[in-house]
């Protein structure tokens, strides 16, 4: 284990261990958060008895669904944005501010327009995601070497081709942090749509236990979250250093 | 005599004015003729217009008036077939192996798997990368990048190699043991090579003719005959015949590099 990894086991067992001396102490009170052993417990509960298990899976399946296709349809326009400088230009504006816009001000717009269903929260996901992903890969497709554009022209590669083998694969570092970004916005966009309104997935059951002081509940689901967003993110992370150790940059 | 494999026809590249600012006369008019098989080099004094020769021959820009031919055909809005290039700039994939970079040079080749393997190792192993094959590029040195390069421009087995100062960002030695490889690879294929580079001293070891430029737009204002023999190396730089040929490329182009570097300094 690297020096580094061995600091950062210990910030986070430092800091459960503070948590659960304030608990057990009576600095925070049990219904504002159990200790962290009892969510332990209680997370233990949450994976053995399988009860929550559809919110679960119906909570994952919107944000791989808006994950995939703010990702997938994000890095289609960027690539074709990139050919097109003045409709770049003209959009520039909106990415640059678009993150000031509440995309959550329109959930009940949405609502109207789609319904009660998973709709709303699949298409917030996507809409938080798709311009990080945008931005993210015309910053990789603006760092492509021009001689390797050259190498694919002397090769006769068509547009597309060009695309697929040599601008897409070069920014491929880029494209895995622009994946980390839809997937990030993915759970919150998700995760927070079915707190406001929703009437199942994993942000409604946590809503649902928290105006029931149901602890027992809540902090498992909040636990599992963070869990799932932390391994995925960190599987991503560890792809992105394999790549660019191939590179001669990590 | 040999036919010509290359001819350029009253070349001029004008390239379009840039916002504020005036058209640029890059190049011409040049005629040219270079043979099959033939080892052809240009020298010329900085931004005389070098580079955009060789990516008018390689079809990757058009010319404003004239015509270039390669094997009879004129070359115009589409990347000829049989020609490769090698560029200055390290155009390795960063994320394919040294097998792969080579390989990719037949990706838009329909040729069966083995054939396919057989000349990506035979062009391995011509520019001696063997046991490099399953490195990436970032494990290897400058010299080695530029020859997996040289390998998958070879890979297509081109009839016109063109070189765009390949070795400029090599230090001396590696450029003349480069030189060396340039030398067998042309030899060994028979290929036409046409060569870019500022450095007198290798066009003048490499090549059967020199193209010597004017400063811009760039004119042909000589063209020296070598008359060295097909099998030679870097060790012909002992001859005395080498020192008077740089030396005959250098009170050419020591005018021309003067105007250059007037243009450097006088103010707009």
């Amino acid at each position: 284990m690297s020096r580094v990894r061995i600091y950062q086991t210990a910030v986070i067992a430092g800091f459960v261990l503070l948590l659960e001396a304030l608990c057990v102490g009576g600095v925070i009170d049990k219904v504002t958060m159990p200790p962290p052993h009892r969510i332990a417990v209680d997370f233990f509960k949450l994976l053995t008895t399988k009860t929550l298990y559809p919110e679960i899976g119906k909570s994952m399946a919107n944000v791989l669904l808006a994950f995939v296709l703010a990702y997938v349809l994000g890095i289609v326009i960027g690539t074709a944005l990139h050919g097109y400088r003045t409709l770049r230009d003209t959009l520039d504006p909106l990415f640059a501010t678009y993150y000031a816009i509440p995309v959550f001000a329109f959930y009940p717009l949405f609502i109207v327009m789609f319904g009660l269903g998973d709709g709303p929260q699949v298409l917030i996901g996507f809409l938080l995601g798709i311009v990080a992903v945008i931005v993210t890969t015309l910053n990789g497709l603006d760092r492509v070497p021009n001689v390797l554009r050259k190498t694919a022209l002397v090769s006769r590669l068509t547009p597309l081709q060009t695309a697929l083998h040599v601008t897409l694969p070069f920014c491929a570092p880029y494209l895995l942090t622009a994946a980390k970004l839809a997937l990030a916005y993915a759970f919150i966009g998700v995760i927070g749509s079915e707190f406001i309104m929703a009437r199942s997935g994993m942000g409604y059951e946590i809503g649902f236990a928290y105006t029931n002081f149901d602890n027992a509940t809540m902090y498992p689901l909040i636990l599992l979250i963070l869990m799932l967003s932390i391994v995925m993110n960190g599987v991503l992370t560890r792809w992105e250093k394999v790549l660019l150790a191939r590179r001669g940059i990590a | 005599m040999p036919a010509p494999h290359v001819t350029l026809h009253g070349v001029t590249k004008v390239f379009p004015a840039a916002p504020g600012g005036q058209p640029v006369h890059a190049l011409g008019p040049i005629d040219l003729s270079i043979d099959k098989g033939e080892f052809f080099a240009i020298v010329g004094p900085s931004g005389c217009g070098k580079s955009t020769l060789l990516e008018l021959i390689a079809g990757l820009v058009q010319a404003t008036d004239g015509e270039i031919d390669f094997e009879g055909r004129a070359i115009a809005r589409e990347i000829p077939d049989g020609i490769g290039v090698v560029f200055q700039e390290d155009a390795c994939f960063p994320w394919l192996t040294v097998r792969d970079n080579v390989g990719f040079g037949l990706r838009e080749t329909v040729l069966a798997a083995g054939e396919r393997a057989s000349r990506v190792d035979g062009a391995i192993a011509m520019m001696g990368l063997r046991e490099f094959a399953g490195s990436y590029p970032a494990q290897l040195s400058g010299g080695m990048r530029q020859r997996v390069c040289i390998a998958r421009t070879l890979v297509a087995q081109p009839r016109l190699i063109l070189l765009d100062e390949p070795f400029g960002a090599l230090d001396q030695q590696t450029r003349l043991l480069m030189g060396d490889e340039v030398l067998r690879v042309w030899r060994e294929t028979g290929a036409t090579v046409f060569l870019i580079t500022h450095a007198l001293d290798e066009a003048a070891m490499l090549a059967d003719r020199i193209g010597v430029m004017s400063a811009r737009p760039g004119k042909m204002i000589d063209v020296v005959r070598t008359d060295w023999p097909r099998e030679r190396d870097s060790r012909i730089v002992e001859r005395e015949q080498f020192g008077a040929i740089t030396s005959r490329l250098w009170k050419t182009l020591r005018d021309e590099s003067m105007k250059t570097m007037g243009r450097m300094t006088t103010p707009a």
